[in-house]
């Protein structure tokens, strides 16, 4: 796939933002793009927009002008931004058309996402039970995994006193106030292993990437980003996934590890050949298993590699470089496109403070949600 | 005061001891809850009821230490008086994982592996006066 580049970036500052709507958020972060890439909106043939609480991306050409471009929503849980730039990728080396978007935004209520099914009859047991959260998948899968490879609470602690800190250095991020692991594990316990501060909370932003013909990058920018991989993932049967009632007996592997395989095959390229990631940390413990199921290192080994600090800035494999949802909250639809907007960031060497040292080359996202979704993108320089 | 299953669909207690309601695959074997149509393992169609068994072990868990949102939530809300429950997986032998409350909230005492029985747990009250029961596991005495 190395005839798609990123030519252009824009971002809403991710948080809580007070009588400006999602789609708003969006628009902003649409035009923040096509500066960053010198073009006008008219020039763009073609979008998908991703959103799952705050309306239909496709309705922002009302603000953002009405061009008659293709315009094409994407749902698909917290893989939503992945999937739209699987789309536009794809749109591109079609054929299809030259110069597209992929866009991402939301605004979430405050507090755990609200989960009410529709069970065909009768109440709602599994809300009702107090049963559809979920938070209590994360600290279930966590606390077994602990059990199973040894991973302490100290370095739950680690990972989310890492998170504030490189947030504290995004001017982008919500939560900008450092955490010592002390305060992490002082905070309420949310859902056992796992207080408050660990989690990461459902949030409001908005993030644009371009798109565009490789060969016809430089018209656009003097840095292109390639795109090498962008792979979407379901589950298969027997993985334990956040919201299910019941599992199988035999147990496999979820989606993250068929999404990374695929997306390595697909760039050709192996985990020892990346240089930083961002990695799905919907709280402390989804960072530690996700290093693993992703293939930067065996289970369990995370415990020697946070003591030591090797995902830190200046570390050996730097982990969600811009605070990840833990700093920036989740708002799902821009979710994914925030950890890509980073990385393009990191490889242009424009991050600024929390900037990868060394001249990073490669640079691997990872998303997973509900129902048992996970999507997983490479980029070169 | 009556009480009333959560959802008759998915739990029985009119014999007075509560039994889950789920599916069976005739082509594969693979147990499901709750009933649904299809098998997920061997994308079969040919399936049939079963009780599900009403003792287990253990596989994970963690406590709920906040108040879920109302709706969907039907037991206690107000910060002042929840009370932390647990919540886990219990694998049925021959069967599946079950996901369900837990009546023990003390993380101290759970442990992956231990035995857990079925039993029903009230959590309000409805407007008919009624007390609405759902499912929970018990950890089992081990005198």
């Amino acid at each position: 796939m190395s005839d798609v580049a990123i030519v252009g970036i824009g971002m809403h500052p991710f948080g809580r933002h007070e009588g400006v709507s999602g789609m708003e958020q969006g628009a902003h972060a649409v035009r923040e793009a096509c500066k960053d890439a010198g073009v006008e909106w008219q020039d763009v043939e073609f979008a998908f927009g991703g959103s799952s609480a705050a309306g239909a991306p496709d309705t922002m050409v009302a603000q953002l002008g009405l061009t008659g471009l293709q315009f094409i929503n994407v749902q698909n849980g917290c893989a939503t931004g992945g999937s739209a730039l699987f789309a536009a990728a794809n749109t591109i080396m079609s054929g299809a058309y030259d110069l597209g978007i992929a866009i991402g935004f939301d605004k979430h209520e405050r507090g755990a996402f609200r989960i009410q099914a529709g069970n065909g009859g009768g109440r709602d047991w599994y809300g009702g039970s107090g049963m559809a959260l979920t938070t209590q998948f994360f600290g279930m899968k966590i606390n077994r995994y602990m059990q199973e490879y040894g991973i302490t609470q100290n370095s739950l602690a680690r990972v989310a006193s890492k998170a504030f800190h490189n947030g504290a250095l995004n001017e982008m991020a919500w939560r900008r106030q450092p955490f010592s692991e002390e305060e992490v594990l002082q905070s309420q316990m949310l859902s056992y292993p796992l207080t408050q501060y660990m989690f990461c909370s459902p949030g409001e932003g908005g993030v644009a990437l371009i798109l565009a013909r490789a060969d016809q990058a430089h018209k656009y920018t003097q840095k292109p980003i390639f795109l090498k991989s962008a792979v979407v993932r379901s589950r298969r049967f027997g993985s334990f996934e956040v919201l299910a009632p019941s599992l199988a007996l035999e147990h496999r592997a979820g989606p993250t590890v068929d999404a990374s395989k695929a997306a390595f095959e697909m760039a050709g390229i192996g985990p020892d050949d990346i240089d930083l990631a961002q990695l799905q940390d919907t709280e402390s413990g989804a960072e530690i298993m996700h290093m693993a199921e992703n293939g930067f290192c065996e289970h369990g080994e995370q415990e020697s590699m946070l003591e030591k600090g090797e995902t830190k800035i200046g570390g050996r494999f730097p982990v969600n470089t811009d605070g990840g949802c833990l700093a920036n909250g989740e708002p799902v639809g821009a979710s994914g496109l925030r950890q890509v907007y980073e990385n393009v960031l990191q490889l242009r060497g424009d991050a600024g403070a929390r900037q990868v040292p060394n001249d990073p080359k490669v640079a691997y996202t990872h998303v997973y949600g509900a129902p048992g979704i996970s999507g997983v993108t490479i980029l070169s320089r | 005061m009556t009480q009333v299953s959560i959802n008759e669909r998915v739990l029985d207690i009119s014999s007075g001891s509560p039994k889950l309601l789920g599916v069976r695959c005739k082509s594969c074997d693979n147990h499901m809850f709750p009933t649904q149509k299809g098998c997920p393992k061997c994308a079969g169609t040919d399936i049939e009821p079963i009780e599900l068994g009403t003792r287990g072990t253990l596989w994970a868990w963690t406590i709920q230490g906040f108040p879920p949102k109302a709706p969907p939530y039907l037991g206690e809300v107000d910060p002042a008086k929840f009370e932390p429950y647990g919540v886990g997986y219990i694998e049925i032998p021959g069967q599946a994982k079950i996901e369900a409350r837990l009546t023990e909230a003390d993380p101290t005492k759970l442990s992956a592996g231990m035995d857990m029985e079925l039993v029903a747990q009230p959590l309000c009250t409805d407007d008919d006066g009624n007390e609405i029961v759902t499912f929970a596991f018990a950890p089992v005495a081990t005198e």
